[in-house]
């Protein structure tokens, strides 16, 4: 064999520069190798698991320590893109190890869903898959969404249950303040389900507003409405004077007049009655007509009394013109056709008592700032400009602006905005939820000629609407159908025909609500055809004896005439029949007096029914449910027998229980309380 | 080793400089010898909100009458307070708001303020959290329940527990329903007062509620009991 092949012998031993190098660079090699393994070993998750193993070995839960499996523990769900492993640090939150208070071993309460079907970070935010307490809760660089504060977690529950939910109490409010403070008149708020949020707080149209007030009264308005009635919903556009000035210029000149203008105001109407008891009189016709059941006035204490449905009524006398509301008593709708007012039919002679009443509600204070120059062309312009750019057509109707399109950003994924798109006020917390409330608590903080008007609002307030606007997040766009609970719709249903024109005269649908459109201030009237016998009905619309003496919100008398009833009566009893029976069927002779005689005492004794009703004004005091004392000529008896078997299937609102009675009991109840025929007002 | 030094050096001036940066505390001008609620405790809040009233708490002498100048402190665990610490005003009072923690259940808040002998006179106040349970058992209460269990009226509602004999227990009682058992009231609920010897007013409510609706009533009288409820079984500290 050929020696040229062969290596050169190899050098036998490595230099001492050589093996330092050699030693260093294993060294860095073995500490880098060691990096991961120590990272791990000493990893906040081994750490609180190795806690929790020590707290249940001295409480001897050998149990618990010998069945515990340590490691990483991750929740994953594929269909909702959730990967949690929250509980390699949170070990027992089904309460495993009983009466451990410190986090993280704290019980999780109780919630209506199993943690594996949803994991944790859907509705507490933060980083699900991250192992380290600083990534999984906080902000970091890679990841925007901080655990969400406790008083926002009902933001959680919102992004699959649209409606009103038990136990979302915040939720629910939240949601009710964007329409009921008219925030979704600007800004769009749009839920997984396709439903679109709708105003409800109904803002006067202001095309008649010069036959309505003063040019001084809109100044003072606009530059603060909180100032003229504490519980006014139209918010603060923080105007300087010199815009208040134009605004209200442009808006007394776009005026026209309204078809009401022509109507004569007859002397009668107008003539302050005579004598002392007038003013009593009068007090009594704002009581009797319930007019508190929607406006409120400010008692000497400085409370409302009364509801937040109209407008506050304290400091009325100092809007109003006079003519103006002696028009629109005698009917609301020809100024304003969208209002929620009924037509109360009033003669002349009670539209002056309740006009004198309202105009002596004034404050002098009010107007005592309000001098404005005279209008100039010039202000008209900067006026209609101002309009135009404040957005007020957004919410009120005015001639010659258009309602804006788009005036407001969309908020239907408000609450998984993205922080590089969100403009932070100097000195604030950079995430979501503070955003928002600070956003809602003080818009012009975020800086000057931003349009956003100032809401008045109490911090409870401010946490609901931030609750609700966080639950617009995008997630639920992505998550299966099934899993999204839409609120119910209303319906658009209107009654039709001659009384359907009388019942929208009457506003019936402000407060009952009928098919599925309506108000919830008076009970449902969907089947109360079915319910009610003829005589009584007429009797009730002539003159609305209540049934729930002790209630401050009641049905105001309309002074319809007997045509009007008549027409009514016949509409109510024809289309408001309920499917499930005919109130024909219930057998007479079974309503005898033997059985009448087991019903009192089913209901006396033991159904204890005395406790809610009053069905002898001399015995029984309960308040909760109507009196029975007249029943027997008021409702049905095929309606009674249905109505005790099960309420709620009738009205699903009624707080009536269900006492799951035999038939037998429920026929006998029945022909006790058609035996119960007092007149009508007897009262106590 | 040289590095020692040098890293003891900023870690101290990091000490220093954190503890400078929180707000300076306050010095009382005057010093009471009692504290006492004025208004704002035992009240319900769902979990993580600010109460609904704040914390209004006055500060007396030894003569009875209010000190102005007075510092108050507060602190309570898993409880928030704007401010932590307050000095009374001219009428002796402070008023502060306190934001529950994640947790339903019992608050509690201890209000201290220094006595001028050295130690300090405190005050106790009990607030509670509704989780989502408790917030279920209210909504119930509150479209069934209360008319016949809370004594107060309002413009929407009126009590008819005046008209009832004999009268109900406000769910508040807890003398009195602190020493049923859960089985007995959930009985009450569903089957009615009959059903546990007692008056037929108290209808029976099973064919009404569900069974999680029932339970989550007991969560909620549980929670708003007064004196506090004890849950039966082995304590614990932390």
């Amino acid at each position: 064999m050929d020696n040229n092949n062969q290596p050169g012998p190899l050098r036998s031993r490595p230099t001492l520069r050589e093996l330092a190098y050699f030693g260093v660079v294993s060294l860095v090699l073995l500490v880098s190798l060691a990096i991961a393994p120590a990272k791990n070993y000493f990893s906040d998750w081994r750490h609180y698991q190795k806690s929790y193993l020590k707290i249940a070995g001295e409480r001897q839960s050998g149990t618990l320590v010998r069945s515990f499996q340590g490691g990483i523990r991750q929740t994953w769900i594929a269909k909702l893109g959730v990967v949690d492993r929250c509980e390699s640090c949170h070990v027992n939150l089904t309460g495993a190890l009983v009466g451990a208070t410190g986090q993280p071993f704290r019980k999780h309460p109780i919630i209506p869903h199993d943690l594996e079907q949803f994991g944790c970070a859907i509705c507490h935010r933060g980083q699900g898959p991250a192992t380290s307490v600083e990534e999984a809760h906080y902000t970091t660089e890679a990841w925007e969404q901080p655990l969400l504060p406790a008083r926002y977690l009902e933001s959680g529950c919102g992004q699959c249950h649209l409606g009103p939910l038990q136990g979302a109490p915040r939720l629910n409010e939240g949601r009710a303040l964007l329409s009921s403070q008219g925030c979704v008149h600007c800004h769009i708020v749009a839920q997984p389900d396709g439903n679109v949020l709708k105003p409800e707080d109904n803002p006067p149209p202001l095309t008649h507003i010069a036959e309505k007030t003063s040019r001084e009264w809109i100044y003072a308005w606009i530059r603060n409405p909180q100032s003229y009635a504490a519980s006014a919903t139209m918010p603060n556009f923080q105007l300087n004077e010199q815009d208040a000035a134009d605004i209200s210029a442009f808006l007394m000149a776009q005026s026209t007049a309204s078809p009401t203008s022509h109507i004569e105001i007859t002397t009668a109407s107008t003539a302050a009655a005579p004598g002392a008891d007038a003013s009593t009189e009068a007090a009594t016709l704002y009581g009797a007509s319930f007019c508190s059941s929607c406006h409120a006035v400010q008692n000497e204490a400085g409370n409302l009394v009364g509801g937040n449905f109209g407008p506050e009524l304290t400091r009325v006398g100092a809007k109003v013109n006079p003519d103006w509301l002696r028009r629109w008593l005698s009917n609301p709708a020809a100024y304003h056709p969208a209002t929620r007012m009924p037509h109360y039919r009033m003669d002349p002679k009670q539209v002056a008592l309740l006009s004198g009443f309202l105009l002596a509600k004034k404050d002098s204070d009010f107007l005592a700032n309000a001098h404005l120059a005279p209008a100039s062309a010039d202000s008209v312009a900067r006026g209609k400009k101002l309009v135009t750019e404040t957005g007020c057509a957004a919410c009120h109707q005015i001639n010659g602006v258009n309602p804006p399109q788009n005036f407001a950003p969309d908020l239907t994924h408000v609450g998984s905005r993205a922080l590089a798109q969100v403009v932070f006020a100097p000195g604030m917390k950079h995430n979501l939820p503070d955003y928002i409330s600070a956003k809602i608590h003080d818009p012009r903080s975020f800086g000057p000629g931003l349009k956003m008007p100032k809401f008045t609002l109490g911090e409870s307030q401010i946490d609901a609407l931030t609750t609700a606007l966080l639950s617009q997040t995008d997630h639920a766009a992505s998550f299966p159908k099934e899993l999204i609970i839409s609120g119910g719709r209303t319906s658009n249903y209107h009654p039709g025909g001659e009384a359907g024109r009388i019942m929208d005269d009457l506003r019936c649908l402000s407060c009952h609500a009928i098919n599925g459109n309506g108000g919830d201030m008076a009970p449902d009237l969907t089947w109360e055809g079915s319910a009610v016998q003829r005589a009584w009905l007429e009797d009730f619309l002539k003159n609305p004896n209540t049934l729930r003496p002790a209630l401050i919100r009641r049905m105001p008398k309309f002074n319809l005439s007997p045509g009007e009833i008549k027409t009514l009566t016949d509409y109510i009893l024809t289309a408001y029949q309920s499917p499930g029976f005919d109130a024909q069927t219930m057998d007479a002779h079974a309503l005898n007096a033997d059985a009448a005689a087991r019903g009192k005492q089913l209901f006396y004794a033991k159904y204890g029914c005395q406790s809610c009703h009053i069905a002898d004004y001399k015995n029984d005091k309960g308040y909760v449910g109507p009196a029975l004392t007249s029943v027997g000529n008021r409702l049905t008896p095929a309606w009674t027998y249905k109505w005790l078997k099960d309420p709620s299937a009738l009205r699903p609102a009624t707080i009536m229980p269900n006492f799951s009675l035999k038939d037998d009991e429920a026929r006998d109840l029945t022909a006790f309380l058609m035996t119960l025929k007092a007149k009508q007002g007897g009262g106590k | 080793m040289k590095l020692l030094p040098i890293t003891v050096l900023i870690s101290a001036a990091l000490v220093a400089g954190c503890k400078q940066s929180g707000p300076p505390p306050l010095k009382p001008a005057a010093y009471g010898t009692q504290i006492t609620e004025v208004s704002g405790g035992k009240q319900l809040a769902q979990v993580g909100s600010t109460l609904p009233q704040p914390l209004v708490l006055q500060v007396n002498g030894a003569d009875g009458n209010p000190v102005t100048g007075a510092l108050v402190s507060l602190h309570g665990d898993g409880l928030q307070f704007n401010p932590v610490q307050k000095l009374t005003d001219s009428s002796g009072q402070v008023t502060v708001e306190a934001q529950l923690g994640f947790n339903p259940g019992d608050y509690q808040v201890i209000a201290e303020t220094p006595k001028s002998g050295g130690g300090s006179a405190t005050l106790n106040l009990r607030e509670i959290a509704l989780g989502y349970e408790q917030a279920v058992g209210k909504a119930v209460n509150d479209q069934y329940c209360i008319r016949c269990h809370d004594p107060e009226s309002t413009p929407e509602r009126v009590s008819n527990l005046d008209n009832l004999s004999p009268a109900p227990h406000q769910f508040t009682d807890g003398g009195t329903l602190n020493r049923m058992s859960d089985a007995d009231l959930t009985n009450m609920i569903a089957h009615g007062g009959p059903a546990l010897g007692k008056s037929p007013q108290m209808p029976a409510y099973a064919a009404t509620l569900k069974p999680a609706e029932i339970k989550a009533v007991l969560s909620y009288i549980r929670t708003v009991a007064d004196p506090p409820y004890q849950t039966p079984g082995v304590k614990y500290g932390k």
